[in-house]
């Protein structure tokens, strides 16, 4: 599937497009289908993204799984700060990217 | 330490209200991002993998206590505790608030630092030895020139838009500490046989996708020609240079298709007719400079003793500090790199912790170095003790300096977008396995260096052994090099064969090693031996 990613504007944190807006958590992410460059030119039309991009994403049974590491560590935080990532409370929160 | 004199604090100043009104205008959606990015980029605020990052300039790498001091605040207030020193002598903060950068401008100016040209095609930060002025061998301290350089190269008009960034470094020993010949432009100051001042010119240095080592273009430029001189260099290089391509705009790429031979002339030529406009500050100038930069008051008639009593302390001696060249004194690194830890990296207390200790022991001034620690330059030895007690209770006296265990590594993909691979947990595991084996202290003197891709911000072309992260079909994997040097006598490493994954690059490395300490004569480094026997037998026992 293809979901859609980009950066809040004000805080620079990593979001995803949930459907009605935009949420820090990955598994939050739906389907946009073909409707990737008109909901991001939408979106940070209205500034509530910057820099929105869609990629490949699959699910499985831990939820939605960007198929780029590069992007797995986007929706997780550094893998080398587990306690800075969405997981803090898992220190080997950081397998999930590999 | 230089001080802001009206001017210097007036741009600044300037610089963050106008950078206030712009981020202002963004947020309101009078700016578009197409519009607003050059500018956020200008003021060193890039977008980065988890958030915005902010790359604050430290000329040539001195800091006095108070400004790290605040630097160690601002990682409190505006990011999550912890802050990353960089080989270009910088700091860099990873989760910076868009609507709270302003802000942020604001504290570093009210301590007279910003983060202007730490980005974009500009003349970047220049970069200097971090033993400078505490060197026993310098023939002066680079620092007045670097300084001049930095006031000519601010906001110079003919100069904001280069074909590509640009990089200068100054130095003023035999012993190369700043990776000099791997700049745009390395400067060293030297004297001729009229025992005169002067500058040599190397040009054209650089790693990235074609690491260039920089020749020398000019032995000696007299002293009250050296901003002429480089803006000679640049203006031959504004000309010239690649706008067309990006891998190619770099200066080393216009000297090495031109020719060493071909860019000196046009330069020469360059600097004659600049000579008659009459663009050389005067040497007033640099007068003014200097006393920033004159020694502290060292005190006379101390002792060269060193109680080596305990042994932890006595091998941080013997590691991390540094010959002074005033009786009694040594400059004292801080390892920023503890085993498994992140190399460069320092928490907000660290970074408080180390400002105060500036202030305490080493006549209110820090340094940053290329290879991500902080230098305390003026220590007195009968005080190292005490020095070494407060940083061994906080998690800063590892005793590693410029061993295996000193890693140089970028942020890699666990921080930056370009990235192709992780550096840093590399890292870890490097300098867990050669803590837990024992090797550290038996392979001596060994600089390994790690990229996360091919733009080289972890020097790998430059480390006794270099590692490079590449992508292979969306997985991680690391070529390994061998034989690089960013000192006097630099070169650039060699590529091993082909890449391994994450525990196969550790191994590898591993086994390099055990080479060199099968193969070695009595007094070689790893880099010695490697430059004597070559490639094979590390080939053979790596992938034999
Ligand atoms: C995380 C954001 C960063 C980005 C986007 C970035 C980008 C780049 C790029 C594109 C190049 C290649 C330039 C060229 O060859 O034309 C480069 C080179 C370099 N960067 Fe970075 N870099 C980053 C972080 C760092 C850090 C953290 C350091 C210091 C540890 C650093 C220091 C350097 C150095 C020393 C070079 C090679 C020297 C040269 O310019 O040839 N960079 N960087
Ligand atoms: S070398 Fe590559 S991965 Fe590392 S910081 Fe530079 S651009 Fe990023």
């Amino acid at each position: 599937m293809k979901i859609l990613t980009g950066n809040d504007l004000k805080t620079g944190d990593v979001t995803w497009w949930d459907g009605q807006g935009w949420s820090r958590h990955v598994n939050d992410a739906v389907d946009v289908g073909e409707k990737a460059d008109e909901i991001a030119a939408r979106e940070e039309a209205s500034r509530n993204v910057v820099g929105a991009y869609a990629i490949d994403a699959a699910t499985d049974e831990n939820g939605v799984r960007p198929a780029h590491i590069k992007e797995r560590i986007r929706a997780l935080g550094p893998t080398v700060r587990p306690d800075l990532t969405l997981k803090p409370a898992d220190p080997e929160a950081g397998n999930w990217v590999i | 330490m230089y001080k802001y004199d009206n001017y210097d604090q007036q741009m600044v100043d300037a610089r963050v209200e106008e950078f206030r009104d712009q981020t202002r205008r963004r947020l309101s959606g009078e700016l578009s991002e197409e519009k607003f990015r050059p500018l956020r980029l200008m003021n060193g605020l890039y977008l980065q993998l988890h958030a915005y990052m902010l790359r604050v300039a430290v000329p040539y790498g001195t800091l006095s206590g108070a400004q790290m001091k605040v630097l160690g605040d601002i990682a409190d207030k505006y990011d999550r505790g912890y802050g990353h020193f960089t080989t270009r002598q910088n700091i860099q903060y990873n989760w910076i608030k868009l609507e709270e950068a302003p802000d942020l401008l604001a504290d570093l100016a009210k301590v007279e630092m910003h983060a202007i040209q730490t980005s974009g095609n500009c003349i970047r930060n220049i970069s200097s030895d971090h033993f400078a002025g505490a060197a026993a061998d310098e023939l002066v301290d680079p620092r007045p020139y670097a300084e001049l350089l930095r006031q000519w190269s601010s906001f110079h008009p003919e100069f904001s838009y280069l074909p590509r960034k640009f990089k200068i470094a100054v130095i003023a020993s035999d012993t190369d500490r700043a990776a000099m010949r791997l700049h745009d432009i390395g400067i060293q100051i030297v004297k001729n046989e009229a025992g005169e001042i002067g500058a040599a010119f190397y040009v054209g240095g650089g790693m990235g996708r074609t690491p260039m080592v920089a020749p020398c273009i000019n032995e000696f430029v007299p002293i009250d020609q050296l901003v002429t001189y480089s803006e000679a260099c640049l203006r031959v290089y504004n000309r010239h240079g690649r706008r067309d391509n990006k891998y190619k705009a770099r200066i080393k790429i216009l000297v090495h298709e031109m020719g060493k031979d071909e860019y000196t002339r046009q330069v020469e030529e360059e600097f004659a007719h600049l000579l008659t406009q009459g663009i050389e500050p005067p040497l007033a100038e640099l007068e003014r400079i200097k006393p920033y930069f004159a020694d502290p008051a060292f005190k006379a008639g101390l002792s060269d003793e060193i109680d080596r009593t305990d042994p932890d302390f006595a091998l941080w001696v013997d590691r991390n500090t540094v010959a002074h060249k005033a009786p009694g004194y040594v400059s004292a690194v801080i390892s920023l790199k503890p085993v498994g830890g992140i190399p460069g990296d320092a928490s907000a207390d660290q970074i408080r912790l180390m400002g105060e200790l500036a202030t305490d022991y080493s006549f209110d001034e820090c340094r940053v170095t290329h290879t991500q620690n902080i230098v305390l330059p003026h220590v007195e030895k009968a005080r190292l003790k005490d020095l070494f007690d407060v940083l061994d209770a906080n998690g800063l006296s590892s005793p590693n300096l410029d061993t295996i265990e000193d890693i140089i590594a970028c942020p890699g993909l666990d921080y930056c977008t370009l990235a192709n691979a992780r550096s840093i947990p590399v890292a870890q595991k490097i300098s867990e396995r050669f803590s837990g084996n024992g090797k550290t202290a038996e392979l001596g003197e060994l600089k390994l260096k790690i990229s996360g891709c091919i733009n080289a911000c972890g020097h790998h072309h430059a480390g006794h052994i270099g590692i490079l992260g590449v992508d292979r079909k969306g997985v991680e994997n690391y070529q390994l090099l061998l034989g690089g040097s960013e000192a006097e006598d630099t070169s650039l490493g060699k590529i091993t064969g082909p890449g391994f994954d994450e525990d196969g690059i550790v191994d590898a490395v591993e086994k390099a090693a055990d080479v060199y300490i099968a193969n070695r004569e009595d007094g070689e480094r790893f880099l010695d031996t490697y430059r004597r026997i070559g490639m094979d037998p590390f080939k053979e026992a790596i992938y034999g």
